[in-house]
């Protein structure tokens, strides 16, 4: 950890600059979109599953948390209903609405490679190890085992539907089988040539089998090849060699013109179905462009309606925007890296200086460090007293940690599984440390979405299904069930943020249908909805002393609403009727965290991955002539220029990578960062690959 | 002072023959290579890598030449002095001119021309006629946004568009739709690449553009007919900008290549498969291919063409004098008569200029050159022969810049049974400063060599001197070590005996006599450092010429040691001829080079050409003639020896020729060529022996009434012969005119018809299917006389 002291035109803030959370994101599995509702599956290696909204700037929406030794080797939605399978054999459905497993069903057929639902909704198709493709109709409520096609010796790593239904591809060991549906008999065998030279007695793996309405077979193998097969006759019409490692993923448009292929070498390599005369019909598969994004192996592409997703081993998940389909260029059409999570994994006891880490199967308390003396502006300060790890607390079971949570004061810990929900008390006097798990904790208590605790900590807020909350009240002795809170009508979708007022007078709610809902909590009924804004809330929190609600969403709007007043305040109004800044709108990560700052209370405090900014609601807005990082300039001007020219945002660039930011009672800023480049000195080593001149 | 117009400057031998793509002609199983050369159009065969003949009549330099679409055997090409020209390169003969009117820098041909002229690409109309001279009018701008590279401007698929590119525009002209599509790169990318279009080619079948730009990146464009869905895949391999690309006829694959010097062979449709062809010189500069796709042609920065097989084997290299860095002076090689030059890095070369031919490479520096810039590398910086032949020296330095000069003297000795120069001697530390000037003693008994160097030391050089090496062979060592008031000299001549030798120091020049080592005397005509120095020859061998920095020529007599008289001019080189009394001195004066040739004997010039070029002249060469020419003409009397060249500082190698000169070339490029190319067949060993058989019994038995018989039946055959197939009249009409011009023959000899028989057939081997098609026809004509 370094103290930096932070000295500017933004106020004076002494820096806990935090390296110690050790965060490694999961490497992606797969990739399955949804294009009716525009949302995007994302699988993990860890076994969790997340749901991005592609058009509200791919906002993380859901997450399903993972499970110990559940590796999902295949992802894909049926309608609205996303299905997953893994090497555990097993078939899952997930409760999108509440952000759970429904359930889970043995395919009986060993470790499953891959999952593909048909176009028309009825069938899921999974490949299975013993070499059998397992046919699953799509009931109401559950998937109902139907029958298997022909039996083949070696395991079926990659399935694709025609897109009538009628016929399946399969990619095997060695070759690609294609089965008439109705009959369950194989129709064509066609083999795919292992590599030349020493790789001729390795097998050649065909990664990935996509198949087109007009008949072509397109797959990509282990030997670095992108096929064409013909699928009357079974024969290769083209190959492309589009690298010397495996092809792992391919991803067709929805309009069948274009294709991308993901490969071992981290490149996405485009083709695209070309008239290779002008205005003739006669289309050929070219290939076209090269996308280098990732560092390491790319398990998983899709391509959407304007553009190219990609995720792998390197665990970003990249927005690659196609520029030939997109009407306006825009904020919303850049290239977009999606490193971490858009929830915050890490909570802060403000008054004790205490930091909760979460990490997928355990959760890391650390004391903060204290340093000595003043330094100028943006040197390091003499660490008095080094941070230290106070605790490490293992998740019993299988699940991994859903939410975690510490109290204010420092002396409740409590997060949330899948199955179960833990509180432990925190004794904590000079040096030792001690914990209590508080054992009989109320029955509506077993499993949250979100938790949080009341700033005074002495309530416990849980959301759980239905999108109600919790209240539950907390003392020596234990915890007890206070009440429920729910929304007067609305959607059943999972709350994502909990944020109560310093005051304990009002809870704010916020749900994955973007509405937010403000409960009072003396009378513990709803006390009003917020008018429900069409991009996901991904950051709010009540200002201490107007009680006023502000809230960020992902297309970087901000909106301030009054409680009391139950109406949006002016200076809200303001910000919509002039327009926020370009710069401020074009930023591609969402804000995580909103604080206020007690000392000034026009001050409000915002984060996101790359800067922290400071608004000053008593300055004027800056317009899109206006330099919006005006910090430098500001330095060199007069004190009266300087009046003349700053405006509301005050944006710090001198932290990258953070993870959360938080605000201190003593006026110091706790800013976690994970440099990326940690993250990819973690990561295994990438295929070697001669480079020009190295 | 006569200005005579029958004495023209002329670009003659040593020309690029890599200003364009060179043309390789179909259709024949020697197929030629066809390239701009100066003011010329070379033929060369493939197989043999001979100049064939040249297609002569243009009037400044050929910049395009293109194959025409209609006819293969017939070639367009465009000159800066406004014209096209078609010609059937065969044959060498002028077949049209149309006069364009303006100058023109390259030519694309497909339907129409189209041409770029004050860079603006214009498609001109070519008129139908059957006139030899035509104007053609008829021109419509296609775009006027053309980069001056002509690389950056092709034909589409069928010529239905045309693809042009200039700094990070890309446009695609369809002319059909006269609709143009214009598609930009940005500047940079992230990563600092240069994007700019360097050259472009277009597919022969599909529809899909390459480009390539300053950063070696390759790029092929598809369904350009659309603003945004327009689509490209990247290529890189090269490190720096892609010089030029090619498409093979089939498509299958395309060529690339830049100043890697590696032809690159992309595979079409297949991404990255790709093969090298490396190490092939100086960096390519166009890339062509036969229509058949059998050969391909690269011409290369050292001005060379190279002919490669479609196996990817170089079967042919066609050697053009390589002028890129000329350090050395002009020299003539007194053996072969060859111009000796810089050649390839670290090279010498021998360059035939009557034959413009390159003859050899001889390797001074002996070290690997590495092609990579910013490397300080061996050059060879002067050169010079010795009366016989028998020995060169050379000096080869580094460090130009920077203060370390390392420099090395090497002598060379010819040998005899290999026919070329061996080293003999290298001398490590000659001198401790740079070598200024060089020169043998031109005496027949003792070779001696004289070098003079900015140590403030002239030194002379003699074989054998040297004890201490018990060899046979005799090694040069040093002889004597002159110097003057520790002045640096400047230059160093022998007398035409080698009784004398002058060295002059700054402003003075000391005269020595080299048996005894002795000063004789000094001279001096302040102000101003001397330039260069020479003696006269033959009668005027009494006089020592000079010029100075301070624009002045000087002429001393000997006898007297007094200044005979000397002139104001700035005479940038001053070039005696070894034949005779003459001496050239070109004068730079405001913006252009004058010639002066006088005796020093004379006061008056013996012929002066003002404007011969409009940049300074610093190395010219007096090259012998192989036969005098007997001009009387007294401006014209001081080429009948030796002819005079001249380098540019554009490295323009420029000759003087005459009015006869020319006419005795033009007289001699007329005459058909057909007997030696043409393929032995049996059919023509029969009629051959056929023919040799006649022509004995005629010269035997008819010497005198031969004659005539031949000019008066000839007359129509040889129109019928000497006009292009393509513009004869249909066959079944000129039949009868044909089988008519026998049957005059016929009254006295009847093998007369069978001989010119034998002709239409020689012509018809490489020309013309109506001639066939006659043919055939009077056979059975023939059969029936016989």
């Amino acid at each position: 950890m370094m103290s930096t002291d932070l000295r500017s035109a933004m106020g004076e803030f002494k820096v806990h600059r935090v390296r110690f959370f050790d965060y490694m994101p999961s490497g992606i599995r797969a990739l399955a979109f949804n294009q009716d509702t525009e949302r995007m599956a994302v699988a993990r290696m860890d076994g969790s599953v997340e749901v991005f909204h592609c058009s509200d700037r791919f906002f993380q929406e859901k997450i399903i948390p993972g499970r110990e030794q559940c590796g999902i080797e295949g992802l894909s939605w049926v309608g609205e209903r996303l299905f997953s399978a893994g090497l555990n054999g097993g078939i899952t459905e997930y409760d999108l609405t509440n952000q759970k497993v429904k359930y889970t069903i043995d395919a009986y057929g060993g470790p499953i490679w891959t999952i593909t639902g048909n176009q028309q909704g009825t069938h899921l198709a999974v490949g299975c190890e013993d070499g059998t493709v397992k046919l699953f109709e799509v009931n109401e409520d559950q998937i109902q085992f139907e029958r298997n096609l022909d039996r083949q010796k070696s395991r079926i790593i990659s399935l694709s539907w025609h897109p009538s239904g009628s016929k399946i591809a399969a990619g095997m060991m060695d070759m690609i089988q294609v089965f008439n549906v109705e009959t369950g008999h194989s129709i064509h065998r066609m083999l795919a040539d292992r590599g030349a030279g020493t790789s001729r007695s390795k097998e050649c793996v065909v990664w990935s089998v996509v198949y087109l309405s007009d008949g072509t077979i397109i797959t990509g193998d282990s030997v670095g090849m992108v096929k064409l097969w013909d699928d009357q006759t079974g024969t290769l019409i083209k190959s492309h060699n589009v690298t010397k490692c495996d092809v792992l993923a391919l991803s067709v448009s929805q309009n069948e013109d274009s294709l991308v292929a993901g490969t071992s070498e981290g490149i996405v390599v485009q083709f695209q179905f070309v008239s290779m005369v002008l205005e003739k019909d006669d289309k050929e598969w070219v290939r076209t462009r090269t996308f280098r994004n990732h560092t390491h192996d790319i398990r998983a592409v899709a391509e959407i309606t304007t553009a190219v997703v990609s995720g792998g081993m390197d665990a970003q998940l990249v927005v690659r925007p196609l520029l030939d389909k997109i009407e306006v260029r825009s904020a919303a059409s850049a290239l977009r890296k999606i490193h971490f999570p858009h929830r915050r994994l890490v909570s802060c006891a403000r008054k004790s200086g205490l930091m909760l880490f979460q990490y997928p199967g355990h959760l890391e308390l650390w004391r903060l460090g204290e340093s000595e003396g003043k330094g100028t502006p943006g040197s390091s300060l003499f660490v008095k007293r080094n941070p230290e790890k106070l605790l490490q607390l293992k998740v019993k079971g299988e699940d991994h940690i859903r939410c975690s949570a510490v109290s204010p004061c420092g002396g409740w810990i409590v997060y949330s599984t899948a199955s179960t929900l833990r509180l432990y008390r925190l004794h904590c006097d000079n040096n030792n440390i001690s914990i209590t798990k508080i054992s009989k904790l109320p029955k509506v208590l077993s499993s949250a979405n979100q938790l949080c605790f009341s700033s005074d900590s002495s309530h416990l807020f849980s959301a759980s299904a239905q999108s109600s909350v919790h209240i539950a009240s907390l003392s020596q002795s234990g915890c007890k069930f206070v009440g429920t809170l729910k929304p007067k009508s609305g959607s059943h979708q999972a709350i994502h943020l909990l944020a109560a007022s310093e005051d304990g007078k009002w809870l704010a709610s916020a749900n994955s249908d973007h509405e937010v809902h403000i409960y009072n909590l003396q009378t513990q009924k709803a006390h009003c909805t917020v008018p429900v804004y069409s991009s996901a809330v991904t950051a709010m929190g009540i200002h201490p002393a107007t009680n006023c609600l502000f809230m960020m969403h992902a297309d970087q709007q901000m909106f301030e609403y009054s409680i009391e007043q139950k109406q949006y305040t002016d200076w809200s109004r303001t910000v919509q009727r002039k327009g926020l800044h370009r710069f401020w709108v074009e930023r591609d990560t969402p804000c995580l965290n909103v604080m206020f700052n007690p000392q000034n209370p026009s001050h409000v405090i915002l984060h996101d991955m790359y800067m922290l900014c400071i608004i000053d609601q008593s300055l004027p807005l800056p317009d899109d002539k206006t330099q919006f990082y005006n910090q430098l300039t500001l330095k060199s001007l007069t004190e009266e220029q300087r009046k003349s020219q700053s405006h509301a945002f005050k944006v710090c660039k001198t932290f990258k990578d953070i993870l959360c930011v938080e605000l201190m009672p003593d006026q110091s800023l706790v800013v976690v960062e994970r440099p990326l480049e940690d993250i990819a000195t973690q990561l295994p080593a990438p295929i070697k690959q001669k480079k020009f001149a190295t | 002072m006569v200005e005579t117009s029958d004495i023209r400057v002329v670009r003659c031998g040593g020309s690029k023959v890599n200003l364009t793509p060179p043309i390789i002609s179909s259709d024949s199983r020697y197929p030629f290579v066809l390239c701009t050369s100066g003011d010329l159009v070379k033929v060369y065969s493939t197989r043999t890598e001979e100049w064939l003949h040249s297609l002569q009549g243009h009037t400044n330099q050929v910049t395009g030449i293109t194959l025409n679409p209609a006819n293969h055997l017939q070639v367009y090409s465009c000159s800066v002095d406004g014209t096209v020209k078609l010609w059937d390169f065969i044959d060498g003969i002028l077949i049209k001119t149309f006069v364009i009117g303006c100058p023109l820098f390259a030519i694309y041909v497909l339907s129409v021309i189209v041409l770029s002229e004050c860079f603006q690409l214009v498609s001109v109309h070519l008129p139908k006629s059957a006139e030899q001279e035509v104007e053609a009018k008829e021109m419509s701008a296609v775009s006027s946004h053309i980069s001056k590279n002509p690389s950056c401007t092709a034909f589409g698929r069928g010529g239905e568009y045309i693809a042009f590119a200039r700094h990070l525009q890309l446009n695609v002209y369809f002319f059909r739709k006269q609709k143009t599509y214009s598609f930009s790169l940005k500047a940079t990318d992230k990563k600092g690449a240069k994007n700019a279009f360097t050259c472009i080619a277009c597919h022969p079948t599909d529809d899909c553009i390459a480009t390539g730009h300053e950063d070696g990146k390759i790029r092929l464009w598809r369904n350009f007919i659309h603003k945004k869905e327009y689509t490209y895949s990247t290529q890189h391999w090269h490190h720096n900008a892609v010089n030029t690309l090619c498409f093979t006829p089939e498509g299958t694959h395309l060529l690339s290549g830049g100043i890697e010097s590696v032809l690159v062979q992309w595979q079409y449709g297949a991404g990255n498969r790709k093969e090298f062809l490396p190490r092939l010189g100086g960096s390519i500069l166009h890339i062509s291919a036969s229509s058949d796709g059998q050969l391909f042609c690269t011409s290369h920065s050292d001005n060379k063409i190279t002919v490669i097989e479609s196996s990817f084997k170089v079967c042919g290299v066609i050697q053009g004098l390589v002028k890129d860095a000329v350090l050395t002076d002009l020299m003539i090689d007194p053996r072969s008569k060859a111009l000796v030059l810089n050649g390839k890095p670290g090279h010498l070369q021998f360059y035939s200029l009557l034959r413009d031919k390159h003859l050899y490479n001889l390797d001074i520096v002996q070290q690997e050159y590495i092609y990579e810039a910013g490397l300080d590398q061996f050059e060879v910086v002067k050169a010079a022969f010795d009366i016989k032949g028998s020995w060169l020296a050379t000096v080869e330095e580094r460090g130009k810049k920077s203060s370390d000069l390392e420099f090395f003297l090497k002598l060379w000795a010819f040998d005899e049974r290999t026919q070329s120069f061996v080293l003999n001697t290298t001398i490590t530390a000659a001198h401790t400063d740079r070598i200024i000037s060089m020169c043998f003693s031109s005496s027949e008994e003792t070779t001696m060599l004289v070098t003079a160097a900015e140590d403030s030391q002239f030194k002379a050089w003699c074989q054998g001197a040297d004890a201490d090496t018990q060899q046979d062979q005799n090694f040069w060592s040093c002889d004597f070590v002159g110097s003057y008031h520790k002045l640096n000299p400047t230059n160093c001549s022998f007398s035409a005996d080698s009784s004398l030798l002058a060295v002059s120091f700054q402003e003075v020049i000391t005269i020595w006599s080299p048996d005894t080592w002795e000063m004789l005397t000094t001279l001096c005509q302040p102000p101003g450092v001397i330039r260069d120095l020479c003696f006269g020859r033959l009668s005027c061998s009494k006089y020592l010429l000079g010029t100075t920095t301070k624009n002045l020529l000087c002429c001393w007599n000997l006898l007297t040691c007094e200044l005979e008289w000397s002139t104001s001019v700035d005479v940038s080189k001053l070039q005696p001829d070894p034949f005779s009394e003459n001496v050239a001195a070109f004068s730079y004066q405001s913006k252009h080079t004058d010639l002066f040739v006088f005796k020093p004997s004379e006061p008056r010039p013996l012929f002066t050409n003002k404007n011969v070029c409009s940049e300074k002249v610093h190395r010219a060469v007096f090259v012998p003639r192989e036969e005098p020419l007997n001009s009387c003409d007294e401006s014209t009397q001081w080429l009948n020896r030796s002819q005079l060249y001249f380098l540019t500082q554009n490295m323009d190698l420029l000759t003087f020729s005459t009015a006869t000169e020319e006419d005795r070339m033009l007289s001699s490029s007329k005459q058909l060529v057909i007997d030696d190319s043409v393929a032995v067949t049996p059919f023509y060993l029969l009629l051959g022996k056929h023919r040799q058989q006649q022509q004995k019994l005629n010269t035997q038995s008819h010497p005198v009434s031969d004659k005539p018989q031949q000019t008066q039946g000839s007359v129509t055959i040889k129109e019928l012969l000497h006009t292009p197939a393509h513009v004869l009249p249909a066959a079944s009409v000129l039949c009868s005119m044909f089988v008519n011009s026998f049957l005059i023959s016929n009254t006295g000899v009847q093998q007369d018809p069978l001989r010119y028989f034998v002709h239409i057939r020689l012509k018809s081997n490489g020309f013309s299917y109506s001639v066939m098609h006659l043919l055939s026809i009077s056979l059975k004509f023939l059969n029936s006389f016989i």
